[in-house]
């Protein structure tokens, strides 16, 4: 249905040429899955917009190669054909499904927009139509919910909106961009279910991009994976996961988290011990109550998991127990200190014992700041070294978390997001604290990029003698590194339990059903068995 | 595992900033270029003027009276024979110092009462711009006027009293920075580290926040430089024999019909500064836009 021959792309700026997409082919067949592998930068997304003309040219350019659907080459089409072409014959959905709808617009507006525009049709049967969509995309009672506004849905239900969106003129090749990457776990494959059910029924070719296989590991038939602008292997799904060929490929798989820690601790006792923790949030009328009556314990040396769905309260708690945030009601004792009693000036004392490292890298590093100054602030500051002495830990800093003591000098824009959240974790551990809150710390990162910091985490853990707190909405993730599991649901904790129980016996149906969500679990599965 | 040492650091690579990364980009502005060198050339020149002008500031030769550009006079003289261009010089050293003493002081009230107010948020936020918004309200000539009233006319407090006006905006804008910046995780880590307010403050978010305000700057220096024209215009300002921008353009527009070279020179040299100071700071806004800095 759709042939991508040779297609190179480069995007010209006043740094030079950058080759985004590099003599790549490759072919969708109508009834079946086929997925762009890569992780970012390695010109998946690149090489599938342009399919429609939606780079932007400059600096953009298409160089050579045919993009030919249903015998006609898009790359040689005009913006006008384009037009036509795109939303009817062949749809896209996005990452993100809050940006990509209209806040204006009520959902049933903007879903006969496009029904109206490109096969004429009259408003009530573009309703009706619409109705009928949104039934099958599992909206529930869509009659009355096509006249709300996109506010009033949840994540997933915006997903789901879109891929209705998509599918209203019928078209017959599907392209998902990372439809599932801003989703949570359970929502994620929910979504995965609809895509692999729509694509059956109505036996429509969908291109799926996305950077992690996990994701794809039950639902696509083709994989094409690429690296660096190129397509270094292309197989059916039993082919990349059982004999996979690239060295690249073989990398990916092996950065799916698959190993579960095995509990070796022996029962310590408790640096923190949490009682009925409450922090709300202040809102116009009731108070949005994001963790509500929560008590747990962290030994000594032991990693927790700390997990639920987004809106279950955990990075709150994570910042409850640093006093980030200030605390409603309930205790954070903290080796016999109760934290949340404490004033600025012991509090400040305790700072260096316990530390957080936050999830955007991007985010968390001052861009004004090289990474010397980064990293020497809390050691300044803490009196651990002064300003003749400082230079040598720094660099020993950079040392332990895997960055060339030549970076020094360099600010955060100059980094990858993996260098950055090395920098991020040096920061952590300068004053070596005893206790570290670590909220979602890998996923902003590419898969091998997250398998590295990872591992970096569980040997500087080791090394430092560190208790964690390890915050993540990925179970995969998280029974790699944690001893013990806290499943939270709505600021509440649903269940504890060792990571191996948990994982073999979890006692809650919530638990349950988060554990059937993780992606590519036969995978998983097999992999283990395997073993 | 040998121990590092102060010389491995100086070894070590020197990362672009994003100052260095801006000046690349300004450089390659021309007409912010050319701006900024008129406007050094310009200090440059006021600072030196008693030494290097051609005549005393208060000579005068009432024979020769208003005389056109001539050899010994080359923006010719006023009506008085007093020469011009010496005139614009002395001028230019009141004009400019208003212009960028009363923007300092601007700058300084401005950015530590907006970044205070943006941090801690809650009653003091509330507080503090509420008092912005009255200081707003009152009628900026009047307030002048009052103080120029209470305290006598003094030049130090002209620059005081502009100065007092034009933090305003200057608060609000470093207060909405600010305001965005802390959400920032880099700002909790700040916090998380235990760092105090202040340093917060001084080292997190006010570097982060300048950008907006140094183009801010630039424009108010030329209004400011506008201010004191007027005020000069309006007799509250300097006064003769002292001189200023403002008060030549305004003799001159007195006599515009007869000697409309009293009134050109004078507005050419303010115009031209006024230009360099807007070219500058569209330039500084392009190049300390970082998104621009991936381009």
């Amino acid at each position: 249905m759709l042939k991508v021959q040779n297609l190179s792309i480069s995007f010209v700026t006043r740094i030079g040429v950058n080759k985004a997409v590099d003599n790549v082919s490759f072919s969708v067949e109508p009834g079946k899955i086929t997925a762009i592998i890569g992780e970012s930068g390695s010109g998946k997304s690149v090489a599938c917009c342009s399919l429609l003309g939606l780079i932007p040219s400059p600096p953009g350019i298409i160089e050579n190669g045919r993009a030919l659907f249903d015998g006609i080459d898009l790359l040689k089409l005009s913006e006008a054909q384009l037009q036509k072409i795109r939303g009817s014959d062949i749809a896209m959905v996005f990452q993100d499904p809050m940006t990509c709808l209209n806040p204006y617009m009520t959902i049933g507006d903007q879903l006969t927009e496009s029904l109206r525009y490109h096969q004429k049709a009259r408003r009530k049967e573009a309703r009706q139509r619409a109705v009928e969509l949104l039934q099958e995309v599992g909206i529930r009672e869509p009659a009355s919910t096509i006249d709300d506004y996109p506010h009033q849905f949840s994540g997933g239900m915006r997903q789901r909106v879109m891929i209705a969106m998509a599918l209203i003129n019928e078209p017959k090749l599907l392209i998902a961009d990372e439809p599932t990457t801003a989703l949570d776990v359970t929502i994620q494959s929910q979504i995965l279910q609809l895509l692999a059910d729509i694509q059956k029924q109505r036996n429509i070719g969908i291109l799926f991009i996305s950077h992690d296989l996990a994701v794809i590991a039950d639902i696509a038939d083709q994989i094409i994976v690429m690296q660096e602008g190129k397509v270094v292997e292309t197989g059916t799904r039993s082919d990349i996961f059982h004999n996979p060929q690239h060295l690249y490929t073989r990398k990916l798989l092996a950065a799916i988290p698959t190993d579960c820690k095995q509990a070796t601790l022996p029962k310590s006792e408790p640096l923190i011990e949490i009682r009925d923790l409450c922090t709300w949030f202040q809102r116009d009328k009731a108070p949005l109550k994001a963790v509500d009556g929560v008590s747990f314990d962290i030994y000594r040396g032991e990693v927790l998991g700390l997990v639920g769905e987004s809106g279950s309260g955990k990075s709150t708690i994570g910042r409850s127990i640093l006093r980030l945030v200030n605390v409603t009601r309930g205790q954070v004792i903290f080796d016999g200190l109760n934290i949340t009693a404490l004033g600025p000036r012991e509090l400040k004392k305790l700072r260096s014992r316990m530390q957080f490292i936050f999830q955007d890298p991007f985010a968390s590093l001052n861009p004004r700041m090289t990474v010397y100054e980064t990293l020497a602030e809390p050691l300044l500051l803490h009196g651990i070294e002064d300003r003749s002495t400082v230079s040598t830990s720094v660099l020993r800093l950079m040392d332990n978390v895997g960055l060339a003591r030549s970076f020094a000098r360099k600010y955060p824009h100059e980094f990858s997001g993996g260098q950055r959240q090395r920098i991020a974790i040096g920061r952590a551990l300068a004053t070596r604290p005893e206790f570290v809150v670590a909220d979602e710390p890998v996923s902003a990162l590419d898969v091998t990029i997250q398998a590295q910091i990872l591992t970096l985490m569980q040997e500087l853990g080791r090394e430092y003698g560190l208790t964690m707190l390890f915050i993540s909405h990925d179970l995969a993730v998280v029974r790699q590194l944690a001893d013990r599991i806290v499943v939270l649901q709505a600021g509440k904790v649903v269940e504890q339990a060792s990571s191996v129980n948990l994982f073999s016996q979890p006692q809650t149906t919530y638990t349950r059903q988060l554990l059937q969500s993780i992606p590519g679990r036969g995978l998983l599965k097999s992999k283990i068995a395997h073993d | 595992m040998t121990a590092p040492t102060i010389s491995d650091l100086a070894q070590t690579e020197q990362g672009t900033s994003l100052w260095q990364d801006a000046w690349l980009r300004l450089r390659r502005n021309r007409l912010a270029l050319i701006g900024l060198i008129i406007l050094i050339l310009f200090i440059f020149i006021a600072a030196a003027t008693p030494w290097i002008a051609p005549y005393g500031y208060a000579q005068q030769n009432l024979e020769l009276g208003a005389s056109p550009p001539s050899a010994a006079h080359w923006l010719g003289t006023d009506i008085f024979g007093r020469d011009l261009l010496t005139q614009i010089m002395f001028g230019g050293r009141i004009s400019l110092a208003v212009g960028f003493i009363a923007t300092a002081v601007a700058l300084l009230i401005g950015i530590t009462w907006g970044a205070v107010a943006g941090y801690m948020g809650g009653r003091l936020d509330a507080a503090m711009m509420r008092l912005v918004d009255i200081i707003y309200a009152l009628p900026f000539m009047i307030f002048i006027i009052l103080l120029m009233v209470i305290f006598g006319r003094n030049m130090l407090l002209l620059f005081l009293a502009i100065g007092a006006v034009e933090w305003l905006t200057m608060a609000r804008i470093m207060r909405s920075q600010v305001q965005s910046l802390r959400q920032q995780e880099f700002v909790e880590a700040a916090v998380s580290l235990g760092l105090p307010t202040v340093t917060i403050i001084r080292r997190h978010l006010i570097p982060n926040a300048l950008g907006p305000i140094i183009v801010y700057t630039t424009l108010t220096v030329p209004s400011v430089m506008l201010l004191e024209a007027f005020l000069s215009f309006l007799g509250l300002g300097v006064q003769p024999p002292e001189t200023s921008w403002g008060l030549l353009i305004s003799y001159g527009a007195e006599s515009m019909e007869e000697y409309p070279w009293l009134l050109f020179f004078p507005g050419l040299a303010l115009t031209l500064t006024l230009f360099s100071l807007n070219f500058l700071g569209d330039g500084l806004r392009d190049a300390l836009d970082v998104r621009s800095a991936k381009d």
